[in-house]
């Protein structure tokens, strides 16, 4: 990707997400914390410290940005208020929307409710799914 | 009309570089009353001060302007000078030419406009001033500590070598404060107790020191060099004068239930108590809470007991007042509740402890005579997990932690692990850390042997989650180092908490009316170059109190300050400083406006007589300036509707003078 593209995705995505990548204090809470963690390619510290440095190619075609929960408890454990979630769920809607094609609509939410699902997650995932 | 003298300083080129010294001389002479103007390389120097005595002798100046540095740098310089020449101090204004013009511009005409205006502008207030004389006030030649940890210790300790009497004011039964409770010290590991209670006994026998334990500062007035304190003695129902200290009592008392909060209420004592063996004073105390006897009239088994007939359960609180010339404030520290962190499930499981109660757990007069043990089931824990910052360094959990970090517990934790490995060396110890922070003498060495020497497991990273499960405690942390994420099943988590201020701090600052920071820490006078002063004249800063520090700094910083207190209590008298509020009592219409707004308490309001037109007398209410207590802040002056209250050296028409200058 030409360096000026990047450099616009990143601002794009700092834009969208309200995170500033800068606070990090590299304490590894996110990481130490995520559910998903095994799951991932990319762990959550390590999203925060690539779009902080632009070396955001690889994010875009790992699957780690699908596979995070949206549970918030890197946010909401966080100590320097980085909220790496939001920032996840920024590059996933970076990536999803130019693709087109809603992949969630609302009529779809009753048939995947459970009683153990937080309400987040559901609204979470309708914005990442949807364009 | 006032014959001025101007003196345009080049401060090497730090001034002229940016500034045509030369033209600002040269403007400066046009100026009405100016009769005469030079530049010079170094106006500060002794060659520089001569010149400035030679010219005021020549010319017959009354008043001078100095174009040079800041007036925080060498006004007391130039005032000296002027002083050497014969001319009252006051009658010297400075021209900031230097940090508010030649190193904020770029290009000299620019420089050297501004360079001019503001010698105007001083010149303009000279006009104006007339000779100050500072007031004078005697000094009381004694010192009041509050807060009996180890700052407050070492601070009365010096204040009473010099031979002034201190008094020391302490919350608890028992001074010895934070200090106490340790088990080791590092980067020495020697025991807390075997290096702290000989102070502790050298105060209690110090003639020269009181201890006034289990009381607080009630009420503080007066001013620097001479202070009103109340003090609150609380009742202890045991006369101090007459209790040895046997401990019959404590052993007797059938009330056993209740918690020990010198062992953070891991244990229990009875409801007579002393904190601890070496207790000064070694006094016991009755806790109203739990005693029967104070709580229904049913007991009384300590009065039988006792040998000496010290208890005495209608004692009431006692209120102590004293004057002093100089107070200093060493109230100390707490560690954080660390409940608010749910992730570290320290409310869910009794084997998650913080590190001041780990301390406890491997002091031998804890609750577990020196064994570590878990809290749960007093089984021998084998894999241990420290985690370091809980609730420092943390901007984004506001009520839960600390933005700064609070210094101690890299060491601190170093050290635990270091011992649990001494002792106990089929233990596995993590420590996780953001990062290690050990400056200081021997510091890094420390914790390098911790991992060098004693195989700590110190891994780049935070901890997660903590989830109890089947009596271990689930620790999920990442690995930062090696991209994973760790699981270990820990018997024991020992949480690093941040320290605050004690919660005494705020409430005292105010009787102080000595400032604080948005932490309420104590503020220094100057950050760098007067550390242990508050800005609040008189009032003095020891340990911790004034910011995060461990034994070595407290101790040092205790020391200082007692060598400010000793410096202010060998002098007589203090020479205040004359510029101070004063209110034109004619204009005055007493409405309260000045004495609301002042944070220094100076202003009261009189009843006085006024001769009116019509040759009747009126009794009128009119503000009182106290020019002792008077820091000369200038707020009154604009708080004051009717324009009466006036501020000595930078007076209404004074600085007028100056903006007009500048907008001609």
């Amino acid at each position: 990707m030409e360096k000026n593209k990047t450099a616009a995705l990143r601002e794009q995505i700092l834009r969208a997400s309200g995170v500033n990548p800068k606070k990090c204090m590299r304490c590894g809470k996110c990481s130490g914390t995520c559910p998903a963690y095994d799951e991932m390619e990319y762990h959550p510290h390590q999203f925060v410290y690539m779009v902080e440095t632009g070396n955001i190619e690889p994010l875009l075609h790992s699957e780690s940005v699908y596979k995070c929960l949206s549970c918030f408890a890197c946010v909401e454990r966080c100590p320097r208020g980085v909220e790496p979630a939001k920032l996840i769920e920024a590059l996933c809607a970076a990536v999803t929307r130019p693709q087109g094609a809603n992949h969630m609509t609302p009529d779809d939410i009753p048939a995947l409710l459970d009683e153990d699902l937080p309400q987040q997650a559901i609204v979470s995932a309708l914005r990442k799914y949807m364009k | 009309m006032q014959r001025i003298g101007v003196f345009v300083c080049w401060c090497g080129s730090n001034i002229a570089a940016t500034v045509d010294v030369h033209a600002v001389a040269e403007a400066a002479k046009l100026e009405p009353g100016v009769v005469f103007s030079t530049d010079y390389q170094y106006m500060c120097s002794q060659a520089g001060q001569n010149m400035i005595i030679d010219a005021v002798k020549e010319h017959k100046l009354t008043g001078l302007v100095i174009c040079s540095c800041s007036p925080r740098m060498h006004e007391a310089t130039f005032r000296k000078t002027a002083a050497n020449a014969g001319i009252n101090p006051y009658m010297v204004e400075i021209a900031n030419i230097r940090e508010q013009c030649s190193w904020v511009h770029k290009d000299m005409p620019t420089g050297t406009e501004k360079a001019i205006i503001l010698a105007k502008a001083a010149i303009a207030k000279v006009h104006l001033n007339t000779p100050l004389t500072p007031g004078e006030s005697k000094v009381t030649k004694r010192a009041l500590v509050i807060g009996g940890g180890i700052a407050g210790i070492q601070t009365a300790l010096d204040i009473a070598d010099a031979g002034y009497p201190v008094d020391i004011v302490e919350k608890e039964p028992t001074i010895g404060g934070k200090m106490a409770q340790l088990d080791k010290t590092f980067p020495t590991l020697d025991c807390a107790a075997c290096i702290l209670t000989p102070k502790m006994v050298d105060a209690a026998q110090n003639e020269n020191i009181r201890i006034i334990s289990y009381a607080k500062v009630e009420e503080v007035g007066g001013f620097v060099g001479n202070f009103h304190v109340k003090i609150r003695k609380k009742a202890r129902f045991v006369n101090e004068d007459v209790c040895t200290g046997c401990g019959l009592c404590t052993e007797k008392c059938p009330q056993k239930k209740v918690p020990n909060a010198f062992n953070l209420n891991m244990d229990n004592h009875r409801a007579i108590y002393i904190p601890f063996a070496q207790a000064v004073p070694k006094v016991a105390v009755i806790d109203p809470d739990y005693c029967n006897m104070l709580k229904n009239g049913k007991c009384g088994v300590c009065a039988k007991v006792c040998t000496a007939g010290a208890i005495d359960y209608k004692q009431e609180d006692q209120i102590i007042e004293e004057d002093y010339g100089a107070i200093v404030a060493a109230t100390g520290y707490n560690p954080i509740s660390v409940e608010k962190f749910d992730e570290f499930a320290y409310s869910q499981s009794k084997d998650v402890i913080t590190s001041l109660e780990f301390e406890r757990l491997t002091n031998a007069a804890g609750p577990t005579a020196g064994k570590l043990l878990r809290p749960s089931d007093g089984e021998h824990p084998h894999t241990i997990v420290f985690v370091q910052c809980v609730g420092s360094r943390c901007a984004s959990c506001a009520g839960k932690g600390k933005e700064y970090c609070s210094k101690i517990c890299c060491m601190y934790t170093a050290k635990h692990a270091m011992l649990v490995r001494d002792k106990y060396p089929d233990t596995e110890v993590y420590v996780f850390y953001i990062d290690v922070r050990t400056p200081g003498k021997n510091f890094d060495e420390f914790y390098r042997r911790a991992v060098e020497e004693y195989g700590v497991h110190y891994i780049k990273g935070m901890v997660g989650k903590v989830t109890p499960e089947n009596g271990k405690l689930k620790v999920q942390a990442s690995d930062l180092l090696a991209d994973r994420q760790l699981h270990i099943d820990a018997d024991l988590v020992v949480l690093a908490a941040a320290i605050e201020p004690d919660k005494s701090a705020r409430p005292l600052a105010t009787m102080l009316t000595a400032s604080m920071d948005t932490n309420d820490f104590f503020t220094e006078a100057h950050p760098k170059l007067r550390p242990v002063e508050s800005p609040t004249a008189g009032i003095f800063l020891s340990g911790a109190c004034q910011g995060p520090k461990d034994i070595p700094e407290t101790v040092s910083q205790a020391s200082a300050a007692a060598a400010k207190v000793i410096g202010l209590l060998s002098k007589n008298t203090l020479k205040g400083n004359p510029c101070v509020a004063q209110s034109d009592e004619l204009m005055c219409n007493g409405c309260s406006s000045c004495a609301n707004v002042c944070p220094y308490g100076a202003i009261t309001y009189v009843n006085k007589e006024f001769r009116m037109p019509d040759r009747t007398t009126k009794v009128r209410r009119v503000a009182s300036v106290n020019p002792a207590v008077c820091q000369g802040c200038g707020a009154c002056t604009v708080a004051c509707p009717s324009g009466a209250m006036d501020l000595n050296g930078f007076k209404n028409n004074q600085i007028m003078a100056e903006v007009d200058a500048i907008c001609k």
